[in-house]
C-alpha cells in the first residue's frame, strides 16, 4: 500500500520505517496502521504487557491569557467549552468537547492545567478548525499551537513499571494527573490517561527528542510499538469515542452520553452555569433527558456489524431505531463489538435490538459501555 | 489440474468443470488476520464480477468475487470455526467456496502464476 508523497509525517517516521510499519494516510499524516504482528496481536498485547503508540499528529496547543492570569485563560476557555475548567487543578487533566451553538460537538480534546497555562490536546483531524475557532473567539488570551511537540502514548498494566524505571515520579501519579518527568534527559508533559482503558501515559516531548526517547522505552523489551488499527479497537472496547464517527456537529455531549464530562458548576444552578454554545440546549437536554443516547452494542455471532449499519426494534427489519457508529471485531472478547445511537425507548441496557447486515438482521443487545473493563489508576 | 489467477488477488484451482477459489497470499497479507468469512449457499448462481463471500477483517470488511460464471457448490464450512485459516494458509486449507464453471471460455481471460507475480510486481 503506498503513500502519498503530500502526506505529513510524525517526528517518529524513520522509527516506523525501521519497525516495519505499514503505513496509511489519517487525517493528512502518514501514519502506522499496524506492524509486523498484526492489529488482533497488538491489541490483546497492549491488554496484556505495554504498547508504545505514535500520537503525534493530534494538536497540541498552548493557551495564555493575555493578561497573565492562567485562571483567566480558563474562564476564556469555559466560553467554548462545558467542562469546569476554572476548577481544574494544576497539574490536573479533564475531557471536554468544543461545541457549537446546536449543541453539536465541533472536536472533543483534553485539557491540562499548568501553571502559568493551558495545553489542550486535540483531533488531527480538526486542529486547524479548533485553531481557528480559538483564535476567533479567545481575544483575551494567547493561542499558541505547538508545533515542534510529539505526542507518544505508553499504554497496558506494565507502562508504570517501564516509565517509572526512567523517573520514579511516574509511579507516584494518579489517573488525569500530569507531571514534568525526565525521559533519557527529555523534559517531558506526561499525563497518567489514555485512549485504550488500560491504565497508561500520554508524553508530550519536543519533537526532536521524540525518536530517541521512543527508542529508548523500546530498548525495554516488554514494550512493543503499535499501530493505529488497534488504538482503534482498544478504544471501541473501552467505550471512548471517536470524532467524526461516534460524535460529530450533530450530536450532543448528552446524546453522546458525556454528560460526565459537564460538572456541576456547568450546569444549571451551579456557579459559571451555561455561557459555552449550544448551552441552552445541552442544559434542558441535562434536565429533561434525551430522544436518542449513546449506547454499547454486542452483535451476536462472529460477524462484525460496523459504522452505518441501521438497527431495528425486531427482526421485521421495519422500525428503524438506530444507527451503529463505530463497529469491528473485539480482540480481547473475541467477539464483535460496536457503538451507536439509539432511540431512548430502546436504549436501556438489555434491550434485544437486531442490525441489518447484508440484508440479514444480526440478534444486538444494547450493553453497559465500556464493553471491556476499565483499568484506570484513580 | 490449472491454476489461474485474478487481478482482484483471487486464485482457482480448476479441476474438470469444477473450481476452487480462495485468495492469494499478497491479498491476505494485505488484509491482516481474519476474523469471519462468510460464503453465500450452495446453489447460488452468480456472475463473473457477483461477491461470492465476504471476509471480515478486524478493521474492514472486504467481498470475494466470482472470477467466472458458474454456481456455489460448497463453502468453506471449517471457516466458521477459525476464519485465521484463510490468513496462514490462503492457497490451501484457507480456500474459500468450491464452484461449478458454466462458461468455462472465461478462464483464457485470467492470469496464470508467472503473469499474475508480475502483476502484484
Amino acid at each position: 500500500m503506498g503513500t502519498d508523497s503530500s502526506l505529513l509525517h510524525t517526528p517518529l517516521h524513520t522509527l516506523h520505517q525501521d519497525f516495519g510499519g505499514k503505513m496509511v494516510p489519517f487525517a493528512g499524516y502518514a501514519m502506522p496502521l499496524q506492524y509486523a504482528d498484526g492489529i488482533m496481536a497488538e491489541h490483546r498485547y497492549v491488554r496484556e504487557q505495554v504498547g508504545l503508540f505514535d500520537v503525534s499528529h493530534m494538536g497540541q496547543v498552548r493557551i495564555r491569557a493575555r493578561s497573565g492570569n492562567v485562571e483567566d485563560a480558563a474562564r476564556a476557555l469555559e466560553r467554548l467549552v462545558p467542562a469546569d475548567i476554572v476548577g481544574l487543578k494544576t497539574n490536573r487533566q479533564r475531557y471536554t468537547q468544543f461545541t457549537n451553538t446546536s449543541g453539536g460537538i465541533l472536536d472533543d480534546l483534553m485539557v491540562i492545567a499548568q501553571e502559568d497555562c493551558l495545553l489542550l490536546v486535540v483531533n488531527a483531524a480538526c486542529k486547524q478548525a479548533d485553531f481557528a475557532h480559538m483564535q476567533d473567539n479567545l481575544a483575551d488570551c494567547l493561542v499558541e499551537p505547538l508545533e515542534d511537540r510529539a505526542l507518544l502514548a505508553l499504554q497496558g498494566p506494565l507502562a508504570q513499571d517501564v516509565l517509572s524505571s526512567f523517573d520514579a515520579d511516574a509511579a507516584t501519579m494518579r489517573f488525569m494527573d500530569v507531571c514534568m518527568l525526565e525521559i533519557d534527559g527529555a523534559r517531558c508533559i506526561v499525563s497518567r490517561s489514555g485512549y485504550t482503558g488500560e491504565d497508561g501515559y500520554e508524553i508530550s516531548l519536543s519533537a526532536k527528542d521524540a525518536d530517541r526517547v521512543a527508542r529508548q522505552l523500546l530498548q525495554h523489551q516488554q514494550v512493543k510499538l503499535i499501530g493505529l488499527g488497534a488504538r482503534d479497537s482498544l478504544r471501541l472496547e473501552a467505550g471512548l469515542c471517536l470524532y467524526g464517527s461516534d460524535i460529530d456537529e450533530t450530536t450532543t455531549p448528552v446524546e453522546a452520553a458525556l454528560e460526565w464530562s459537564i460538572q456541576k458548576s456547568r450546569r444549571t444552578g451551579g456557579a459559571r452555569a451555561g455561557g459555552f454554545p449550544g448551552a441552552d440546549i445541552i442544559l434542558e437536554q441535562l434536565e429533561k433527558g434525551v430522544t436518542r443516547r449513546r449506547v454499547g452494542l454486542l452483535p451476536t455471532g462472529r460477524a462484525p456489524v460496523r459504522h452505518g449499519a441501521p438497527l431495528y426494534a425486531d427482526a421485521a427489519l421495519a422500525d428503524k431505531v438506530g444507527e451503529v457508529t463505530s463497529g469491528a471485531f473485539g480482540p480481547t472478547l473475541e467477539a464483535p463489538v460496536a457503538m451507536g445511537y439509539v432511540a431512548t425507548p430502546h436504549a436501556g441496557v438489555g434491550t434485544e435490538l437486531v442490525a441489518e447486515l447484508r440484508g440479514r438482521g444480526v440478534a444486538t443487545r444494547v450493553a453497559a459501555l465500556p464493553l471491556v473493563p476499565a483499568r484506570f489508576r484513580r | 489440474m490449472t491454476l489461474y489467477f485474478t487481478s482482484e488477488h483471487e486464485w482457482l484451482r480448476v479441476d474438470g468443470d469444477t473450481a476452487v477459489v480462495g485468495i492469494t497470499q499478497h491479498a491476505a497479507d494485505e488484509l491482516g488476520e481474519l476474523v469471519f468469512v462468510e460464503t453465500k449457499s450452495a446453489g447460488t448462481q452468480v456472475k463473473a464480477g457477483e461477491a461470492v463471500a465476504v471476509v471480515e477483517s478486524v478493521k474492514a470488511a472486504s467481498d470475494i468475487y466470482a472470477p467466472v460464471d458458474g454456481e456455489i457448490v460448497e463453502g468453506n464450512a471449517a471457516l466458521a470455526d477459525d476464519p485465521s485459516t484463510v490468513s496462514s494458509d490462503p492457497q490451501g486449507a484457507g480456500w474459500i467456496v468450491k464452484f461449478r464453471l458454466s462458461n468455462p471460455a472465461q478462464l483464457e481471460g485470467l492470469m496464470d502464476a508467472a503473469a499474475y507475480a508480475a502483476f502484484v510486481g
